[in-house]
Protein backbone atom coordinates (compact mmCIF):
# COMPACT_ATOMS: atom_id res chain seq x y z
CA UNK A 1 0.00 0.00 0.00
CA UNK A 2 1.51 3.24 -1.08
CA UNK A 3 0.75 6.41 1.70
CA UNK A 4 1.29 10.52 0.67
CA UNK A 5 3.04 12.39 3.72
CA UNK A 6 2.04 16.09 2.72
CA UNK A 7 4.79 18.50 4.02
CA UNK A 8 3.94 21.88 4.06
CA UNK A 9 6.54 24.75 5.24
CA UNK A 10 6.36 24.31 9.26
CA UNK A 11 4.97 20.51 9.62
CA UNK A 12 7.39 18.83 11.82
CA UNK A 13 5.83 15.12 12.28
CA UNK A 14 6.62 14.38 8.20
CA UNK A 15 9.91 12.60 8.66
CA UNK A 16 8.33 10.57 12.03
CA UNK A 17 4.89 9.85 10.37
CA UNK A 18 6.83 8.82 6.88
CA UNK A 19 9.56 6.30 8.95
CA UNK A 20 6.33 4.80 10.81
CA UNK A 21 4.93 3.84 7.90
CA UNK A 22 7.87 3.08 5.81
CA UNK A 23 10.30 1.09 8.47
CA UNK A 24 7.69 0.44 11.17
CA UNK A 25 4.81 -0.50 9.03
CA UNK A 26 7.10 -1.95 5.79
CA UNK A 27 4.91 0.24 3.30
CA UNK A 28 5.64 2.28 0.58
CA UNK A 29 5.46 5.81 1.74
CA UNK A 30 6.70 8.94 -0.32
CA UNK A 31 6.63 12.43 0.87
CA UNK A 32 4.33 15.22 -0.93
CA UNK A 33 5.56 18.80 -1.66
CA UNK A 34 3.05 21.04 -0.70
CA UNK A 35 3.02 23.02 -3.82
CA UNK A 36 3.17 20.05 -6.07
CA UNK A 37 -0.30 19.20 -7.84
CA UNK A 38 0.55 15.52 -8.02
CA UNK A 39 -0.18 12.85 -5.36
CA UNK A 40 2.00 10.18 -6.98
CA UNK A 41 -0.75 7.30 -7.00
CA UNK A 42 -1.29 6.97 -3.37
CA UNK A 43 -3.62 5.49 -1.61
CA UNK A 44 -3.69 7.39 1.44
CA UNK A 45 -2.38 10.63 2.17
CA UNK A 46 -1.45 11.56 5.52
CA UNK A 47 -1.59 15.49 6.54
CA UNK A 48 1.04 15.29 9.54
CA UNK A 49 1.51 17.24 12.44
CA UNK A 50 3.48 20.69 13.09
CA UNK A 51 2.97 24.41 12.55
CA UNK A 52 1.85 24.97 8.70
CA UNK A 53 2.56 28.35 8.24
CA UNK A 54 3.48 29.04 11.83
CA UNK A 55 -0.24 28.73 13.02
CA UNK A 56 -0.50 31.89 11.40
CA UNK A 57 -4.12 33.39 11.13
CA UNK A 58 -5.90 30.07 12.84
CA UNK A 59 -3.90 26.72 13.07
CA UNK A 60 -4.49 25.13 9.67
CA UNK A 61 -6.33 28.37 8.17
CA UNK A 62 -3.41 29.14 5.68
CA UNK A 63 -2.38 25.39 4.35
CA UNK A 64 -6.00 24.93 3.11
CA UNK A 65 -4.64 26.91 0.24
CA UNK A 66 -1.89 25.07 -0.73
CA UNK A 67 -2.04 24.09 -4.40
CA UNK A 68 -1.64 20.23 -3.18
CA UNK A 69 -5.11 20.68 -1.30
CA UNK A 70 -7.12 21.14 -3.90
CA UNK A 71 -5.81 17.56 -5.35
CA UNK A 72 -6.22 16.05 -1.75
CA UNK A 73 -10.02 17.84 -1.50
CA UNK A 74 -11.20 15.88 -5.01
CA UNK A 75 -9.35 12.79 -3.78
CA UNK A 76 -11.07 12.79 -0.13
CA UNK A 77 -14.40 13.68 -2.40
CA UNK A 78 -13.77 10.38 -4.67
CA UNK A 79 -13.88 8.30 -1.07
CA UNK A 80 -10.06 8.00 -1.02
CA UNK A 81 -8.14 8.15 2.53
CA UNK A 82 -6.90 10.68 4.14
CA UNK A 83 -6.10 11.22 7.81
CA UNK A 84 -5.12 14.13 9.25
CA UNK A 85 -2.94 14.29 12.57
CA UNK A 86 -2.46 17.07 15.14
CA UNK A 87 -2.24 19.77 12.98
CA UNK A 88 -3.06 17.71 9.70
CA UNK A 89 -6.37 17.30 11.58
CA UNK A 90 -6.60 21.45 11.91
CA UNK A 91 -6.55 21.56 8.02
CA UNK A 92 -8.82 19.06 7.15
CA UNK A 93 -11.35 21.16 9.86
CA UNK A 94 -10.83 24.53 7.95
CA UNK A 95 -10.33 22.79 4.62
CA UNK A 96 -14.20 21.76 4.95
CA UNK A 97 -13.29 18.05 5.04
CA UNK A 98 -14.78 17.44 8.65
CA UNK A 99 -16.51 19.23 10.72
CA UNK A 100 -16.40 21.08 13.44
CA UNK A 101 -13.53 23.98 14.59
CA UNK A 102 -10.70 23.88 17.33
CA UNK A 103 -10.22 26.41 20.09
CA UNK A 104 -7.14 26.67 22.01
CA UNK A 105 -7.00 24.20 25.19
CA UNK A 106 -9.17 25.34 28.05
CA UNK A 107 -6.54 25.80 30.21
CA UNK A 108 -4.16 27.59 27.49
CA UNK A 109 -1.32 25.65 27.93
CA UNK A 110 0.83 23.46 25.49
CA UNK A 111 -0.23 19.84 26.08
CA UNK A 112 2.49 17.36 25.34
CA UNK A 113 1.55 14.33 27.46
CA UNK A 114 0.82 10.82 26.67
CA UNK A 115 -3.40 10.31 27.27
CA UNK A 116 -6.03 7.27 27.33
CA UNK A 117 -8.48 7.14 24.25
CA UNK A 118 -10.87 5.12 23.72
CA UNK A 119 -12.36 3.79 19.90
CA UNK A 120 -15.77 4.94 19.94
CA UNK A 121 -16.55 3.33 16.65
CA UNK A 122 -14.63 0.28 15.89
CA UNK A 123 -16.31 -0.22 12.14
CA UNK A 124 -14.21 2.33 10.68
CA UNK A 125 -11.66 2.38 8.04
CA UNK A 126 -9.21 3.48 10.61
CA UNK A 127 -10.19 1.50 13.70
CA UNK A 128 -10.94 -2.44 11.99
CA UNK A 129 -7.93 -3.68 13.51
CA UNK A 130 -9.23 -2.37 17.05
CA UNK A 131 -11.82 -3.02 18.66
CA UNK A 132 -14.69 -0.97 20.38
CA UNK A 133 -14.33 0.34 23.54
CA UNK A 134 -10.29 -0.62 23.20
CA UNK A 135 -8.16 2.07 25.04
CA UNK A 136 -4.96 3.36 23.48
CA UNK A 137 -2.60 5.16 24.93
CA UNK A 138 -1.16 7.79 22.64
CA UNK A 139 0.76 11.22 23.05
CA UNK A 140 -0.64 14.40 22.39
CA UNK A 141 1.49 17.82 21.54
CA UNK A 142 -0.86 20.89 20.96
CA UNK A 143 -2.07 24.57 22.07
CA UNK A 144 -5.11 23.94 19.61
CA UNK A 145 -6.73 20.84 20.34
CA UNK A 146 -10.35 21.98 21.99
CA UNK A 147 -12.56 20.71 19.93
CA UNK A 148 -15.87 22.47 18.99
CA UNK A 149 -19.15 21.67 16.58
CA UNK A 150 -22.25 23.80 17.13
CA UNK A 151 -24.61 21.74 18.58
CA UNK A 152 -26.90 20.59 15.85
CA UNK A 153 -23.57 19.52 13.72
CA UNK A 154 -22.29 17.95 16.94
CA UNK A 155 -25.82 16.06 17.27
CA UNK A 156 -25.18 15.14 13.79
CA UNK A 157 -22.10 13.67 14.20
CA UNK A 158 -22.77 11.36 17.14
CA UNK A 159 -25.92 10.37 15.41
CA UNK A 160 -24.27 9.00 12.37
CA UNK A 161 -21.65 7.44 14.83
CA UNK A 162 -18.52 9.89 13.53
CA UNK A 163 -16.66 10.13 16.31
CA UNK A 164 -13.65 7.75 16.29
CA UNK A 165 -12.02 8.24 19.46
CA UNK A 166 -12.84 10.18 22.96
CA UNK A 167 -10.36 10.67 25.54
CA UNK A 168 -11.08 8.71 28.92
CA UNK A 169 -8.93 7.50 31.28
CA UNK A 170 -6.66 3.98 32.07
CA UNK A 171 -9.84 1.94 32.40
CA UNK A 172 -11.56 3.21 29.41
CA UNK A 173 -14.04 5.55 31.18
CA UNK A 174 -14.72 9.12 29.54
CA UNK A 175 -14.97 11.28 32.38
CA UNK A 176 -14.72 15.58 32.36
CA UNK A 177 -11.18 14.79 34.69
CA UNK A 178 -9.51 12.98 31.38
CA UNK A 179 -10.58 15.39 28.93
CA UNK A 180 -7.39 17.09 29.18
CA UNK A 181 -7.69 20.10 26.26
CA UNK A 182 -11.75 20.60 26.84
CA UNK A 183 -12.95 19.28 24.05
CA UNK A 184 -17.10 18.99 23.72
CA UNK A 185 -18.03 15.72 24.47
CA UNK A 186 -14.40 14.82 25.04
CA UNK A 187 -13.89 14.07 21.09
CA UNK A 188 -9.98 13.13 20.49
CA UNK A 189 -10.36 11.57 16.28
CA UNK A 190 -13.41 12.31 14.57
CA UNK A 191 -14.33 11.51 10.70
CA UNK A 192 -16.47 12.62 7.62
CA UNK A 193 -19.94 10.81 6.89
CA UNK A 194 -18.99 8.88 4.26
CA UNK A 195 -16.16 7.35 7.07
CA UNK A 196 -12.82 7.77 4.58
CA UNK A 197 -11.86 11.01 6.06
CA UNK A 198 -10.67 10.90 9.72
CA UNK A 199 -8.85 14.03 11.57
CA UNK A 200 -7.48 13.24 15.41
CA UNK A 201 -5.37 15.35 17.69
CA UNK A 202 -3.29 12.31 19.15
CA UNK A 203 -0.15 11.14 17.35
CA UNK A 204 -0.17 7.28 16.36
CA UNK A 205 3.37 7.93 14.46
CA UNK A 206 4.67 8.64 17.93
CA UNK A 207 3.22 5.37 19.66
CA UNK A 208 4.40 2.81 17.05
CA UNK A 209 7.39 0.80 18.43
CA UNK A 210 8.24 0.03 22.30
CA UNK A 211 11.19 1.44 22.21
CA UNK A 212 9.17 4.86 22.08
CA UNK A 213 7.18 3.90 24.64
CA UNK A 214 4.28 2.23 23.64
CA UNK A 215 2.91 0.55 20.15
CA UNK A 216 -0.93 1.65 20.30
CA UNK A 217 -1.00 3.95 17.17
CA UNK A 218 -0.34 1.15 14.87
CA UNK A 219 -3.68 0.06 15.21
CA UNK A 220 -4.64 2.76 13.54
CA UNK A 221 -2.16 2.62 10.61
CA UNK A 222 -2.82 -1.51 10.40
CA UNK A 223 -6.52 -1.17 10.14
CA UNK A 224 -5.66 1.09 6.22
CA UNK A 225 -3.50 -1.13 5.27
CA UNK A 226 -5.70 -4.46 6.24
CA UNK A 227 -8.85 -2.58 4.70
CA UNK A 228 -6.82 -2.31 1.61
CA UNK A 229 -5.90 -5.74 1.07
CA UNK A 230 -9.51 -6.45 1.75
CA UNK A 231 -11.58 -8.20 -1.21
CA UNK A 232 -12.82 -4.54 -2.80
CA UNK A 233 -15.79 -3.55 -2.00
CA UNK A 234 -15.08 -3.86 1.69
CA UNK A 235 -13.54 -0.16 2.04
CA UNK A 236 -14.89 2.95 2.37
CA UNK A 237 -17.57 4.11 -0.66
CA UNK A 238 -16.39 6.46 -2.83
CA UNK A 239 -19.04 9.82 -2.46
CA UNK A 240 -19.77 12.34 -4.30
CA UNK A 241 -22.17 13.73 -2.67
CA UNK A 242 -21.97 16.96 0.14
CA UNK A 243 -22.57 16.59 3.46
CA UNK A 244 -24.59 19.74 4.87
CA UNK A 245 -22.10 19.99 7.43
CA UNK A 246 -19.35 19.17 5.71
CA UNK A 247 -19.26 22.88 4.07
CA UNK B 1 -9.19 53.34 0.89
CA UNK B 2 -8.59 51.29 4.13
CA UNK B 3 -11.00 48.81 6.23
CA UNK B 4 -10.75 48.15 9.52
CA UNK B 5 -12.23 44.62 10.11
CA UNK B 6 -12.63 43.24 13.57
CA UNK B 7 -13.11 38.88 14.07
CA UNK B 8 -14.10 37.49 17.51
CA UNK B 9 -15.36 34.33 19.06
CA UNK B 10 -19.35 33.88 18.82
CA UNK B 11 -21.07 35.00 22.12
CA UNK B 12 -22.13 31.13 22.02
CA UNK B 13 -18.48 29.98 21.79
CA UNK B 14 -16.03 30.20 25.01
CA UNK B 15 -13.37 32.16 24.95
CA UNK B 16 -10.63 31.05 27.32
CA UNK B 17 -7.97 33.72 26.30
CA UNK B 18 -10.65 36.42 26.99
CA UNK B 19 -11.55 34.91 30.67
CA UNK B 20 -8.26 34.65 31.55
CA UNK B 21 -7.88 38.47 31.08
CA UNK B 22 -10.94 39.66 33.26
CA UNK B 23 -9.50 36.69 35.95
CA UNK B 24 -6.29 38.86 35.67
CA UNK B 25 -8.46 42.49 36.07
CA UNK B 26 -10.78 41.00 38.57
CA UNK B 27 -7.51 40.43 40.69
CA UNK B 28 -6.02 43.90 39.93
CA UNK B 29 -8.99 44.79 41.51
CA UNK B 30 -10.79 46.04 38.80
CA UNK B 31 -14.06 44.88 39.55
CA UNK B 32 -16.77 46.47 37.61
CA UNK B 33 -15.09 44.69 34.47
CA UNK B 34 -17.81 41.96 33.72
CA UNK B 35 -16.66 40.19 30.91
CA UNK B 36 -14.02 40.24 28.15
CA UNK B 37 -13.67 39.05 24.78
CA UNK B 38 -10.97 38.75 22.84
CA UNK B 39 -10.53 38.93 19.24
CA UNK B 40 -8.58 40.38 16.00
CA UNK B 41 -8.08 43.00 14.17
CA UNK B 42 -6.85 43.33 10.77
CA UNK B 43 -6.35 46.62 8.59
CA UNK B 44 -6.53 46.53 5.14
CA UNK B 45 -5.63 48.53 2.21
CA UNK B 46 -8.08 48.72 -0.58
CA UNK B 47 -6.99 50.10 -3.57
CA UNK B 48 -9.04 51.23 -7.15
CA UNK B 49 -12.29 49.56 -6.01
CA UNK B 50 -15.78 51.47 -5.47
CA UNK B 51 -16.79 51.64 -1.90
CA UNK B 52 -20.11 49.64 -2.83
CA UNK B 53 -17.57 46.96 -4.33
CA UNK B 54 -15.22 47.47 -1.27
CA UNK B 55 -17.75 46.33 0.84
CA UNK B 56 -18.65 43.04 -0.87
CA UNK B 57 -14.79 42.04 -1.10
CA UNK B 58 -14.90 42.93 2.55
CA UNK B 59 -17.38 40.39 3.34
CA UNK B 60 -16.25 38.07 1.29
CA UNK B 61 -12.59 37.45 2.77
CA UNK B 62 -13.90 37.87 6.19
CA UNK B 63 -15.99 34.83 5.66
CA UNK B 64 -13.67 32.39 3.14
CA UNK B 65 -10.34 33.36 5.15
CA UNK B 66 -10.16 35.90 8.13
CA UNK B 67 -12.99 34.24 10.37
CA UNK B 68 -13.91 30.82 10.77
CA UNK B 69 -17.52 31.25 10.55
CA UNK B 70 -18.16 28.12 12.92
CA UNK B 71 -16.97 29.79 15.76
CA UNK B 72 -16.27 33.16 14.70
CA UNK B 73 -18.30 36.47 13.94
CA UNK B 74 -16.65 39.57 12.02
CA UNK B 75 -17.86 43.22 11.99
CA UNK B 76 -15.88 46.02 9.81
CA UNK B 77 -15.69 50.23 9.31
CA UNK B 78 -14.20 52.32 7.03
CA UNK B 79 -11.93 54.22 8.36
CA UNK B 80 -9.35 56.87 7.83
CA UNK B 81 -5.63 55.98 5.60
CA UNK B 82 -2.61 57.28 6.97
CA UNK B 83 -2.27 58.98 3.59
CA UNK B 84 -5.23 60.88 4.62
CA UNK B 85 -7.77 59.78 1.82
Amino acid sequence: MKFGVVQFPGSNCDYDTHYALKQVLKQDAVLLWHKEHDLKGVDCVVLPGGFSYGDYLRAGAIARFSPLMKEVKSFARNGGLVLGICNGFQVLLELGLLPGAMLRNKNLKFLCQHVHLRIENGATAFTRAGKEGRVLRIPIAHFEGNYYAPPQALADIEKKRQVVFRYCDAAGRVTEGANVNGSIHNIAGVMNRAGNVLGLMPHPERASEALLGGEDGRVIFESIIQGFAAPRGRGAKPVRTRARHDQ
Amino acid sequence: MRVRILVSFKDSVLDPQGQTVKNALHTMGYSAIKDVRQGKVFEVELDRVTKKDAEALIAEIARKVLANPIIEKYTWEFIKSPSGK
